[in-house]
């Protein structure tokens, strides 16, 4: 391995074909991300790995690596556009953090308190989305998703089954479940399936276990997502 | 009785007086008055003017969010509406209270008793001892508690301290001072560790200590002051609470007892899952909070009084030795009948902290609180009530869920709605007895808010009826003429007038 990138000015190792994540997380430099999940195909649309490469905007999970890249990714103007990203996400969706079962281990909000959110920023759309509690073990709360694919690619790539799609664009973009009815219970879903687990946000819970894990226990109580992210075993990304 | 004072026939007519906000109480409300030319007070109403509505958004929820997300409801008293949903979840899970794990019961009761410690300590200290302390109509700048901390640093101090105390109990059981998560459906998701234990166990007796210093204050605040302290918006009424099987005070599980003015007993060892069966609700169309009433006696006379005076007032003993000889005394001030005096709800509450304060000793001592069983679950039910004795009065959450685990319905009586009509009889007697007829000044309308303030009233815990409202609509042209009206019932039915 003699090939490199900088990011940030530190020289990084990569292999070829390699993307600047990859090399990036190998390296222990950490670049936000929400809807990249290192055992799954990258998908590119959360847009939080945003990086400059060479001066150009990239998305780091699918930009390959290559010789010679300058990457700007901790900056002040690159993170201050991270922070807008994640108030949008909160802003597009229903995310209460207070009351919801996921808080603590939720990376959209451990990536907000990365990041220094502070406040919403942009007026809430408070959308009317429902919720999917048709399955006997499994629960889609569409208030909470982000739309990162998660668990349409964990369906696909590693519980062999299509469980779940994105339909609709732009705006009405929405996360469907591929049964005739729409409803979860239809679906070949089970709870030990990989899809169940994946969602970064309270998205896709299983039901019954919330709040369980005591305050202080849980995974973000007191380690930042940095940390969590590059020091963890990549099962650690399943909360 | 001022129940004329209720509403004024030639409101139109009268001269408004408003207090808004009324200060020193959790949430938002108003009282308005309406004068005569000779300043006689005609109408007197104390108006909850926020709208919570958690009655209506809870539906739609998983059932298991509801201990964290229903105590939201307070930034004072969570705890007692997370224990109450809690229960309330538990037979949603097929666990009745007496199946509760004996750690998890435990753990619940240190948390209760935490809460009502704070809780009592910020009403009393924070709030209420300005007035106590430098009297009912004192110049504004002295009614608060840096000026208490200002004259006499002691009391003032230990009311922080034990706040503060009360506070760290939550903390260590529920991970938070406020809006923690320690109760789940069928137990509690964590033991005290020792290190937590010990940490609480250092600083009770000094607690303990405080708190009996405390009654022996309010004693002689109450005791020197007669009768003006006895019957400064006194009221005669009914008085609700849960207690032991065996007659004794209880806080987080027991019975609804209920005794009348006389001292009667009306109900005794009630199953508050059967609460329905006793209770009724009426809306009115100038406040936002309800009006319970026992359906035994009916909307006039059946409304009662909840909280630290009722739950002292009717329970037979009180299981912690301080605490018990404390109410010997306060009853003793009675001649054994109940205590009707409005003021003396600063009274019990501090009797109260005392007995929390022993308790919550009694509790650390207990292994159980260090592990053992946390969780059990049983066979799934699709309704839950639970009901629990919160700083304030008598809490009933009441929830049923679908096949799919998701809220259906709820219906919840929190403490203060209990003593809302109390609430305004104390504030039409202080109006017509101490203001009528005066020229009105900013100390004497203090002397309204002394009265609510007694029942310390969280007003935001006490507004979610939603579509039960009745309410006017009036349209009005650039005249002045009303030029058409809409009416809606307590029943939900529409009416339109013409003006």
């Amino acid at each position: 391995m003699n090939k490199t990138l900088s990011i940030d000015g530190q020289e990084i190792p990569f292999e070829d074909g390699q993307t600047i994540m990859q090399a990036a997380t190998a390296a222990k430099v950490y670049i936000p991300h929400l809807c990249h999940h290192p055992e799954f195909t990258p998908h590119g649309s959360c847009k939080l790995c945003t990086v400059k490469v060479n001066g150009r905007n990239c998305s780091a999970c699918t930009f390959p690596a290559a010789e010679g890249q300058e990457v700007l990714n901790n900056t002040t103007d690159i993170n201050e556009d991270r922070k807008k990203i994640t108030q949008m996400l909160f802003v597009e969706g229903n995310h209460f953090c207070p009351s919801c079962e996921k808080t603590g281990n939720c990376q959209l909000q451990a990536v907000a308190y990365h990041l220094n959110m502070l406040d919403n920023h942009f007026p809430l759309f408070y959308p009317q989305r429902a919720m999917d509690a048709s399955h006997p073990e499994v629960l889609i709360d569409h208030n909470r998703c982000i739309f990162c694919t998660l668990c349409v690619r964990a369906s696909q790539e590693q519980d062999g089954k299509n469980v779940f799609a994105l339909s609709g664009r732009g705006i009405n973009k929405h996360l469907i479940v591929n049964t005739p009815s729409g409803k979860l219970k239809d679906s070949a879903l089970v709870a030990d399936d990989r899809a169940a687990h994946i969602c970064p946000t309270g998205a896709i819970l299983i039901k019954r276990t919330g709040y369980t894990i005591p305050i202080g226990q849980r995974i973000y109580d007191h380690h930042d997502i940095s940390d969590v992210s590059l020091t963890t075993a990549e099962a650690q990304h399943d909360h | 009785m001022y129940e004329h004072l209720e509403t004024a026939e030639n409101a139109a007519q009268l001269k408004r007086v408003v207090i808004d906000p009324v200060s020193r109480v959790e949430g938002h409300g108003k009282v308005t008055l309406l004068l005569d030319e000779n300043n006689k007070v005609q109408q007197a109403r104390l108006h909850i003017v926020e709208f919570r509505g958690f009655e209506r958004f809870i539906q739609g929820r998983p059932y298991w969010e509801l201990p964290v997300l229903v105590q939201r409801l307070c930034g004072i008293c969570p705890v007692s509406h997370h224990l109450a949903a809690a229960k309330a979840i538990d037979q949603l899970v097929g666990v009745d209270p007496e199946n509760l794990p004996v750690s998890a019961d435990k753990l619940r009761r240190l948390l209760h008793f935490g809460q009502v410690m704070q809780s009592h300590a910020l009403h009393f200290f924070h709030l209420s001892s300005p007035d106590l302390l430098f009297g009912f109509e004192s110049e504004q700048s002295k009614r608060s508690i840096i000026a208490v901390l200002a004259a006499f640093p002691d009391i003032g101090v230990q009311g922080v301290k034990l706040r503060k105390y009360g506070q760290e109990v939550i903390r260590m059981v529920s991970g938070k001072r406020i809006h923690g998560s320690g109760a789940i459906a069928g137990g509690i998701n964590k033991a005290l560790t020792r290190a937590e234990r010990d940490y609480l166990l250092q600083d009770i007796e000094q607690m303990i200590a405080w708190a009996q210093g405390a009654v022996v204050l309010i004693q002689k605040v109450h005791c020197s002051n007669l009768p003006y302290y006895d019957e400064f918006a006194g009221l005669r009424s009914n008085y609700l609470s849960l207690t032991k099987s065996n007659g004794a005070l209880e806080l987080y599980h027991g019975g609804i007892r209920v005794k009348n003015a006389e001292g009667d007993t009306l109900l005794d060892n009630i199953d508050y899952c059967q609460y329905n069966q006793y209770i009724h609700e009426e809306v009115r169309s100038w406040t936002y909070m309800k009006f319970p009433y026992l359906l035994s006696l009916g909307k006039e006379n059946g409304w009662y009084r909840v909280g630290p005076l009722a739950r002292v007032n009717i329970c037979d003993y009180i299981d912690t030795p301080l605490a018990e000889a404390a109410r010997v005394e306060f009853k003793a001030h009675s001649q054994e009948a109940l205590v009707h005096s409005t003021l003396a709800f600063h009274w019990a509450r501090l009797i109260e902290v005392l007995h929390c304060a022993e308790s919550i000793e009694r509790l650390l001592h207990d292994p159980a609180i260090l592990g053992g069983e946390l969780v059990t679950k049983g066979e799934k039910r699709y309704e839950g009530i639970g009901v629990i004795e919160a700083p304030r009065g008598t809490l009933f959450h009441h929830y049923q869920v679908d096949e799919n685990d998701i809220v259906t319905k709820a219906n919840l009586i929190v403490s203060t709605t209990s003593n809302n009509m109390a609430m305004n009889e104390s504030v039409r007697q202080v109006a017509a007895e101490y203001l009528s007829g005066q020229e009105l000044t900013e100390p004497l309308l203090n002397n309204i808010e002394v009265a609510i303030r007694a029942y310390d009233p969280c007003l935001s815990c006490a507004t979610h009826a939603v579509g039960k409202m009745p309410l006017q609509l009036e349209l009005v042209n650039a005249q002045g003429d009303l030029v058409a009206k809409l009416l809606k019932h307590d029943t939900g039915e529409f009416e339109h007038a013409h003006g």
